[in-house]
């Protein structure tokens, strides 16, 4: 199916992009209040760091970066089966509102329990996938029309809509929380990677560890579901069941991230893009490619949004929306050139 | 009853129905009037109406339920009042100008473009004149709109709706952001928290001086021009066909739209869907001549952003209930709605 050329190029397009996540990984580590230099990092990995540098590395740093690899992979998985279920290049949880929904979830969550690091936090991203596969289901059944099946501009529409509304009826809710929930709120809204603590990652790793695999052993299916709707159908595919199933999938992932992440958009957008460019439209190497493009570039506004403002950070979701739109509105102006 | 481009000019179609839209404006008028003393009256200190009344023509600064009702709750609803009818305006002439059925100041970036600069105004100039917040708004809106509608214009294939509408989403997603790392860099969060989520309860005399003047000017000149718009709304090349000045008219109309959307937002922040809701009810009404449809709109938008303050008071009563997410709730199966319905061949 493909020559040596090519698959030599797939090789080290992927080699590259591990050694760039290390790379940022390295910066992300350096860059903060405290700075651990590479050569710090290197020692206290290997066991004969200062206690003050362990200190940093697995308690403040490790977890907060292990939570952004791991959202940014799922989003950017979540992205890339969403445009091609939809067969539109530009859908993406945040803009089809879907982590407007899981959010509401969340924000409900934190009126009612508190937001600290108990066990009750394994429940918040089930939570948020109640939250975001409400929205998603009110999503489908509008952009259904029988006859027609999905219309995928309508789809992005009601999503549009549907955002917007959301995110109404959750300032309506931020604005009676006291000070302390207000705050987390509009920072979660902003995109800020809350979780900093290894138990947020036990409560993500499951998601990601589970469902991407799943996404993996799917790309057959996305395949066809890419080219054509008749040419799933010729191909056997049961394409509305397959459908939904993906649907699901891409809805629990992006869910899950956003629970810890905030309300990050458009990692989903372009991870797959510019993976689809890099190796082509095959979900084989583009769902690998794709989840650590999205790792790379979630890390890399974190570490941008810190860079910037110390301690408290710009949140992520806000720089990777400066960066996105801009690339959401140059992919518009040429879709249609 | 909305134009879309393949189809022919057909004489038939710009129907008006003078009788219901006289109707509308007299039943609206007295509406508005009834709505705004019964808003007056409610609220956490009750006060009948005759007491409104007299505070209002014989004010008494001494009587507290005169400084209650002249002081507080009268620029209130004044100004609920002036900010629907400014949004309503807006949403008419963007969808007549565009023909574009899901126009509207929140989903085209304007919104989003005036809270944008409003931020900016508070981060470097955080005790600024009113009228400079107000300048700054306009300019915010320009800002939204230019790079909307010079986004949905890159392509030889136009502006269809729905490349505006989510022009407009990626344009509003980049001036949030923007607005919020302002936000989040100055410390200014919680100050422009309740603004953002759209609240009449801030207006007093002194904005309402400035932008009742700005936004009845704006009206006026729509109400002028709204014959061009009609033929507009027809599509450029019959307006051209007809002799109509196109290029005068959209210019006009569109510093029209920036005006009244940017001192909205200045007033009242972004406030989404009243621009999408009234026009179309008020088309579904009189017609489709722009004549009846933007003095109705006036009056409707009037009394939708009252009735919608009220129902924002009372529904959580002693709190307050942001008014822009009561407009967002009853927005959305609207948008939902036209989205289904016209969405198949936007």
């Amino acid at each position: 199916m493909m020559d040596l050329v090519q698959l030599k190029r797939v090789r080290l397009t992927i080699f590259i992009a591990i050694l760039l996540l290390l790379a940022v990984f390295v910066i992300s580590v350096a860059t903060g209040y405290i700075s651990l230099s590479p050569a710090q990092l290197g020692r206290t990995m290997i066991g004969k760091g200062s206690s003050k540098e362990y200190l940093v590395l697995f308690d403040f740093r490790l977890p907060k970066i292990m939570i952004t690899i791991l959202a940014g992979m799922g989003l950017a998985v979540s992205g890339a089966i969403l445009q091609s279920i939809t067969r539109n290049p530009l859908a993406d949880s945040g803009i089809l509102g879907i982590n407007a929904g899981a959010g509401l979830m969340v924000v409900l969550y934190i009126t009612f329990f508190t937001v600290e690091s108990t066990s009750f936090l394994y429940i918040l991203p089930l939570f948020a996938l109640i939250g975001g596969i409400l929205t998603a289901t009110v999503i489908y059944l509008m952009s259904y029309k029988k006859g027609e099946g999905i219309d995928s501009t309508r789809l992005v529409l009601v999503g549009v809509g549907m955002a917007m509304a959301i995110s109404g009826v959750i300032l309506t809710l931020t604005i009676r929380l006291d000070k302390n929930q207000y705050t987390f709120i509009a920072e979660w809204i902003a995109g800020k990677i809350w979780g900093n603590d290894w138990i947020f990652v036990l409560a993500l790793l499951p998601w990601i560890l589970l469902l991407v695999p799943i996404a993996f052993l799917k790309s057959h299916v996305l395949n066809t579901l890419y080219l054509h709707e008749s040419v799933s159908i010729g191909l056997g595919v049961p394409v509305e069941r397959e459908r939904i199933k993906l649907l699901f999938i891409a809805v629990a992932l992006a869910s899950a991230s956003v629970s810890v992440t905030g309300g990050i958009a458009f990692v989903g957008l372009m991870s797959p893009h510019i993976a689809r460019s890099l190796v082509g439209p095959r979900h084989q190497l583009l769902l690998p490619l794709a989840a650590m493009l999205g790792a790379i570039l979630l890390l890399v506004a974190d570490t941008i949004g810190r860079a910037i403002l110390d301690p408290s950070g710009i949140p992520a979701g806000v720089i990777v929306t400066v960066i996105g739109a801009p690339y959401f509105m140059y992919l518009m102006a040429k879709r249609n050139a | 009853m909305i134009r879309t481009k393949m189809e022919p000019f057909n004489e038939k179609k710009v129907f008006s129905r003078p009788a219901i839209g006289t109707t509308i404006l007299m039943v609206g008028i007295l509406g508005l009037v009834s709505s705004i003393v019964l808003a007056t009256s409610v609220g956490s200190a009750h006060i009948d109406f005759l007491t409104v009344w007299k505070s209002i023509f014989q004010y008494n600064p001494t009587r507290e339920a005169d400084r209650i009702i002249v002081d507080i709750r009268l620029p209130r609803e004044l100004g609920a009042a002036v900010v629907g009818a400014a949004l309503a305006v807006s949403g008419a002439i963007m969808q007549g100008m565009t023909r574009n059925p899901l126009a509207d100041s929140g989903l085209l970036g304007l919104n989003a473009g005036a809270s944008f600069s409003l931020a900016c105004v508070y981060a470097f100039y955080s005790n600024a004149d009113y009228i400079i917040v107000m300048m700054f708004s306009f300019i915010g809106a320009g800002i939204g709109a230019g790079m909307v509608f010079g986004l949905g214009s890159l392509t030889r294939g136009g502006l269809s709706p729905v490349r505006i509408t989510l022009a407009g989403a990626a344009v509003s997603a980049l001036l949030s952001a923007l607005g919020e790392g302002m936000a989040f860099y100055f410390k200014l969060s919680q100050d422009l928290a309740f603004w953002i989520a759209g609240g009449v309860s801030g207006a007093n005399w002194l904005q309402l001086k400035m932008v009742t003047p700005v936004v009845v000017i704006g009206i006026i000149i729509s109400i002028i021009f709204s014959k061009g718009l009609t033929v507009l709304s027809f599509g450029e090349d019959m307006a051209k066909g007809l002799g109509q000045r196109t290029l005068l008219t959209k210019t006009v109309l569109m510093i029209v739209v920036l005006i009244l959307a940017g001192s909205a937002v200045s007033l009242v922040g972004p406030i989404a869907f009243v621009g999408l809701m009234v026009p179309h009810i008020v088309r579904s009404l009189v017609g489709t001549d722009y004549r009846w449809i933007i003095p109705c709109s006036v009056v409707f938008g009037s009394l939708f952003m009252v009735l919608a303050d009220t129902v924002a008071r009372k529904v959580n009563a002693p709190f307050e209930t942001p008014i822009g997410a009561i407009v967002s709730l009853m927005g959305l199966p609207f948008f939902l709605y036209l989205a289904r319905k016209k969405g198949g061949r936007l």
